[in-house]
């Protein structure tokens, strides 16, 4: 159901999306994104044998970040803003679990709009691609 | 790696030298292929009716996709789709590249049947100590989406790490 201005409050966490991308995942984001780094599919590609595997793409991570704003959102708005920073490199098969809380949510000139803090945490726990988005509600 | 990357004032005269823009399609075939790249289940990514019944013309632009470049063999880059002339070239001989950041600012909806025209410039160079990569090139790009009307409807901006 389409999230409503009345449904959250500050500080509540957006429920959590967690991805395994396998290497076929990642060739999918590529053909579906037009990104075809061998950085992300090729293990002989000369940059991926110095870090040892291929890696996850930033804007990958960053397109599970928007879809996570999206799935919590369900079209009751529209995002304004979404950024993230790629401070970690994921790897394939690993998994990646995409969250978020709500920092901030306020009217103003009759708008409605929340800010959210996001995440991106790999199986260790580190926080790989930290990121924020702000929603501007219907 | 290299030991003496520096940003030369040739290099920053490359700043704010606007690219050829470039065409963006978003269909609906593309939409699709970006959401199931991104491994969506929503439906109005994916289902027309599903997307009008959600208030759509037609199926949305998904978060941080901004249509695909047009592509044409011999115009486009092979790796990453856009136009292999993108504005003036830095010659700073790192050979390698990650993706520092991305943000999207959105002014309007984008959906399939919508034609953006990009076009981008660099806004900043800055120099970095990576922790192993050594000394690193930080290029910041902006790109700019008009739609068919003439709208500017997205600003993009992104840094791409040399090393």
């Amino acid at each position: 159901m389409a999230r409503t201005w009345d449904s959250f409050s500050e500080g509540d966490a957006l429920p959590q999306l967690t991805k395994t991308p396998g290497v076929s995942d990642l060739v999918k984001y590529s053909a579906g994104g037009g990104d075809f780094n061998p950085l992300h599919h090729d293990y002989a590609f000369p940059q991926a044998k110095a870090i040892g595997s291929i890696i996850v793409h930033g804007r990958f991570k960053y397109a599970c970040l928007g879809e996570l704003v999206s799935n919590w959102l369900d079209h009751g708005g529209r995002i304004e803003n979404i950024a993230c920073q790629y401070r970690g490199m994921d790897l394939p098969d690993q998994t990646m679990t995409c969250g978020g809380v709500v920092k901030r949510k306020w009217e103003e000139d009759g708008k409605k709009r929340a800010e959210l803090e996001l995440f991106v945490e790999n199986s260790s726990g580190k926080n790989t691609t930290p990121g924020t988005a702000r929603v501007v509600f219907k | 790696m290299a030991e003496e990357v520096v940003i030369t004032d040739e290099m920053r005269g490359l700043i704010g030298i606007e690219s050829t823009p470039w065409i963006h399609e978003v269909t609906t075939t593309s939409v699709r292929a970006f959401a199931r790249g991104v491994g969506y289940r929503d439906p109005v990514y994916y289902d027309i009716e599903a997307a009008q019944a959600a208030g759509y013309r037609s199926l949305p632009c998904p978060p941080t996709y901004l249509g695909t470049p047009v592509f044409i063999p011999g115009q486009s880059s092979e790796t990453f789709s856009g136009p292999k002339d993108d504005g003036p070239t830095l010659e700073h001989g790192l050979p390698n590249l990650l993706d520092g950041g991305t943000e999207t600012e959105y002014l309007a909806d984008i959906c399939a049947g919508d034609t953006l025209t990009a076009s981008s410039s660099i806004v900043d160079l800055s120099i970095r100590e990576g922790k192993s990569t050594g000394k690193m090139l930080i290029v910041t790009r902006e790109t700019r989406c008009l739609n068919q009307n003439g709208e500017l409807v997205a600003r993009q901006s992104g840094q791409a790490i040399f090393y």
